[in-house]
């Protein structure tokens, strides 16, 4: 994969391919991805299946089997039922039980709003794959949005010695806090790679651990809310907040006597839901990245560096402002996933804000294959994957860890087309593959 | 004047150490009289030592033979006015070549100490113990850089270290407790409980081993058979990793109850190790950090003076030609890749055999990335790699001595030092650092 080859192919004015002609292309592009999940999830019930844990099946009693594998044998039907179990949990956990359409819209609304910071976040790694950089720091920037939005939402009125601001002041400003905090923690390791060629997958994961400490560091001391048992933040004044679609009004007295906004407010409990405006923001950057990548110059500039920055220098593009301001707008989406998480969902930040968000962000853009339309579906089945698990984990007392591995499956399918399109003797496609590695130097 | 690498790297230099000074003189301005003691405990006929026991070893604390009062804030001052001098003559002369690394260890170092000095001002500390500390916890850094080294002087990038790491300290942890209760039944018998139980421990360390192969065989098979993108292949470990261990030890280790008590034990060296301040530093160790020393050279050794180390320049260097005169190339990769993740299984079983005994979900907490920038750091060259590993520990060592003292700075900010660190070197050194020319790249003939 040396640049000499890729040169003619620089040459044409376009990079994408064109269209398929055929209806259903689509289809076609996504069958390797859909076959991939298939695959990993199957793989999945294998585990399941093999490591029920022993309370959920009979024990293991020498007197009545002959063996360790007479016992395995015959508990196999027992088996099978705990793993189909495991994931009609997994199914219900993030779609609703189908047989008490009571628990649909609750179930299907927690699969949005976990679906949500996937899309930000998936996008932002999205965007530095286009620009040929590996962005393992999705989750460093997103703590570093949800910590700048949560000090301007929270502290904002305090600085300019006012009760409140009004919607019109506040919110803006805390979405933007959480931007520009996410988007400045990006640039860092965007600037080291562009200026020094420190490799940007170790410079994020270690200002990962950095943001955390600082996080750390911010709600035990200045932001902390001293009346708290727990380590958190205040929380947000509800003029910062971004309102949730349709739910039943808050209890003032369990969000530090804040009434939150709501599109509708309802009061049936089928109908309380925490999808919030978030979602609709991760959709609007959806389209707003699409048009930055397809339509404008600035996207053919990250394209071009991604693909072949000795044609993009060639061509007079800057490589240095490229690199440092796709890590910048990366993290600034990541950011943006930080903030919505904080002033949409959660009103304030404790001490366990994000788990390992951003290692999923990786697998969802690279399921996406950095195709920002193509996000949506894959942060989705994220976010079902994730509600499920929960379901699944109190159903089969299988560990949600599980869905850890499912998700490391997905990816090294996704990596590795070969392996799959070898089990299922599916042809190999035009288009070229992913590739990041251009060494730890310059 | 044009701003270079070296003029960044100095100019930096003087920013941390005004910035040290202004830190330091704001918390102890006051009390200018206070000094801090630096002791070396090492009166050996008062230490007594009890082999192959760690835990029964007592420690008596003698009067140290040798104390040195050092004034706090004059040390702190002199060391931060030298390391501006020097910053301004980087920045001055604006030296081609070996100035950049130099002056940045000595930065770290010499910043390091004088942290060390402020946070014990008007107490002791035994320096003896934070530098055996220092080489402990570089254990790991230095081994993980040593597989990292094999992978990529072959030719092959290993960013799956930190989940070789992890699924080894799984699993090696599991193997010794399991093999521990296949081979002792519930209880340890009265023979076997004062001593050390080394044969399940060993096999703990073998377990460790095979696991860092296995995952590294993945490696080398997504990379080298399936030509993936090798960042993207080592971030498929990576997860794995998390995944799987996470997935074992909910399941597993939770609810099994082994017999085995205690990880590997303390073994000094008999007399080695009552050498005065080098005995503690270097020969009272555990035997994984005995092991990576011998790693550290052996390596040495091997790649520049055998021809297996050759052969492994010669394919990561210039596949191509290597491949003409009779190298197999992709095999030799996957060797190598192996004998990599193998060597990172041992920088596992260090976590939860020997540093602590047991397993926690992400114990390795990026000591396998920390070890990708101590290889960098030495330019891919095992002996370098060691200095780096154990300028990175030193961090480490230094953020967990001080939180023994009363000290102003907060404790999160001497956590996310060996971060920083990290960080600093990586920007400031990098540059200077050429990695094998064919690292990271696909051999097609």
């Amino acid at each position: 994969m040396s640049n000499e080859q890729q040169a003619p192919a620089e040459t044409k004015p376009t990079t994408e391919p064109k269209p398929s002609k055929r209806r259903f292309g689509w289809l076609n592009e996504a069958i390797v991805p859909l076959l991939a999940i298939l695959t990993a999830v199957l793989i999945g019930a294998v585990i399941v299946f093999v490591s029920i844990p022993s309370n959920k099946l009979p024990a293991f009693d020498l007197s009545l089997y002959g063996s360790r594998s007479d016992w395995f044998f015959s508990t196999l039907p027992e088996r099978l039922r705990v793993t189909l179990s495991a994931f009609t949990g997994l199914f219900s956990g993030a779609f609703g039980d189908w047989t008490n359409p009571s628990s649909i819209p609750v179930a299907m609304s927690n699969t949005l709003v976990e679906s949500t910071p996937y899309i930000l976040a998936g996008l932002a790694v999205a965007v530095t794959f286009k620009a040929g950089l590996f962005n393992v720091g999705a989750e460093g920037q997103l703590l570093m949005g949800a910590l700048g939005s949560v000090a301007v939402a929270a502290f904002m009125p305090q600085w300019f010695g006012v009760a409140s601001l009004p919607t019109i002041i506040h919110l803006p400003a805390a979405l933007l806090a959480g931007v520009i905090a996410g988007g400045l923690w990006g640039i860092i390791p965007g600037y080291l790679r562009a200026k020094t060629g420190a490799h940007e997958v170790i410079t994020t994961i270690m200002l990962n651990y950095i943001a955390l400490q600082v996080m750390d560091y911010l709600i035990n001391g200045v932001m902390k809310d001293k009346s708290a048992t727990l380590q958190r933040t205040p929380f947000i004044h509800e003029n910062a907040a971004l309102p949730r679609i349709i739910s039943k009004a808050t209890d003032p007295s369990l969000t530090g006597g804040q009434a939150y906004p709501r599109l509708f407010t309802t009061t049936s409990s089928t109908w309380d839901l925490r999808i919030h405006m978030g979602i609709v923001l991760a959709f609007l950057m959806v389209g707003f990245i699409w048009w930055l990548m397809n339509r404008t110059p600035k996207g053919f500039e990250i394209k071009t560096v991604g693909e072949n920055p000795e044609a993009a220098r060639y061509a007079g593009m800057s490589i240095t402002g490229t690199v440092v301001g796709a890590m910048g707008l990366s993290g600034a989406l990541a950011g943006l996933a930080g903030t919505s998480q904080v002033i949409g969902l959660e009103y304030n930040l404790k001490a366990v804000f994000s788990s390992g968000l951003g290692f999923d962000s990786l697998a969802i853009a690279l399921l996406a294959k950095s195709n920002p339309i193509a996000i949506v579906p894959a942060a989705l089945f994220w976010g079902a994957l994730r509600t499920g698990a929960g379901a699944m984990q109190v159903n089969t007392g299988i560990s949600i860890n599980l869905i850890q591995i499912i998700q490391a499956l997905v990816i090294m399918f996704i990596a590795a087309d070969q392996i799959v399109r070898w089990i299922y003797r599916i042809k190999q496609a035009e288009g070229g593959k992913i590739t990041f590695n251009r060494s730890w130097g310059k | 004047m044009k701003f270079t690498r070296a003029r960044g790297v100095g100019l930096l230099g003087i920013f941390i150490a005004i910035v040290l000074l202004f830190a330091v003189n704001n918390s102890l301005g006051n009390k200018i009289t206070e000094t801090s003691k630096i002791q070396s405990i090492w009166d050996f006929t008062s230490t007594i030592r009890i082999p192959d026991s760690a835990k029964m070893k007592v420690d008596i604390k003698a009067p140290p033979v040798a104390a040195i009062e050092l004034p706090t804030m004059i040390t702190i001052s002199l060391i931060c006015g030298a390391l501006i001098l020097v910053g301004g003559v980087l920045i001055a002369k604006n030296p081609e070549r070996g100035w950049v690394a130099p002056y940045m260890s000595s930065v770290i170092a010499f910043g390091f100490f004088s942290i060390l000095l402020w946070a014990v001002a008007n107490n002791s500390v035994d320096l003896s113990d934070t530098l055996s500390r220092v080489v402990r916890l570089g254990t790991p850094i230095a081994i993980g850089a040593l597989a990292g080294i094999v992978c990529e002087r072959s030719g092959v990038v290993n960013i799956g270290i930190e989940g070789m790491m992890l699924t080894a300290a799984c699993f090696g942890y599991a193997a010794a407790a399991i093999s521990a209760r296949m081979i002792y039944g519930d209880a340890l018998p009265e023979s076997a409980a004062k001593g050390v139980v080394w044969l399940p421990l060993i096999i703990g360390i073998l377990g460790a081993i095979l696991t860092g192969g296995i995952m590294a065989a993945l490696h080398a098979w997504l990379s080298i058979r399936f030509k993936v993108d090798q960042v993207i292949s080592g971030t498929v470990i990576n997860i794995m990793a998390v995944g799987i261990t996470g997935f074992t030890r909910t399941n597993f280790l939770l609810k099994f109850e082994s017999p085995l008590r205690a990880g590997l034990p303390q073994m000094p060296l008999g007399p080695l190790a009552d050498i005065p301040l080098i005995g503690p530093i270097l020969f009272d160790h555990k035997p994984i950090t005995y092991l990576m020393i011998l790693m550290v050279i052996g390596l040495n050794f091997f790649l520049f003076r055998t021809v297996w180390g050759l052969r492994t320049r010669a394919i990561g260097e210039h596949p191509k030609a290597a491949d003409t005169v009779g190298i197999n190339v992709n095999r030799m990769r996957y060797r190598n890749v192996i004998i990599g993740g193998m060597i990172a299984g041992v920088a596992g079983a260090w976590f939860s055999l020997e540093g602590s005994f047991g397993f926690d979900d992400g114990m390795t907490n990026g000591q396998g990335f920390i070890s990708l920038a101590a290889m960098i750091f030495g330019k891919w060259n095992p002996i370098g790699a060691f200095g780096g590993s154990l300028l990175f520990s030193s961090a480490d060592a230094l953020q967990l001595k001080v939180q023994a003292y009363n000290f102003d700075l907060p404790s999160q900010f001497m956590q996310m030092l060996p971060y920083v660190v990290t960080l600093i070197v990586l920007a400031g050194v990098i540059g200077r650092a050429k990695p094998p020319a064919a690292s990271g790249k696909v051999y097609e003939k």
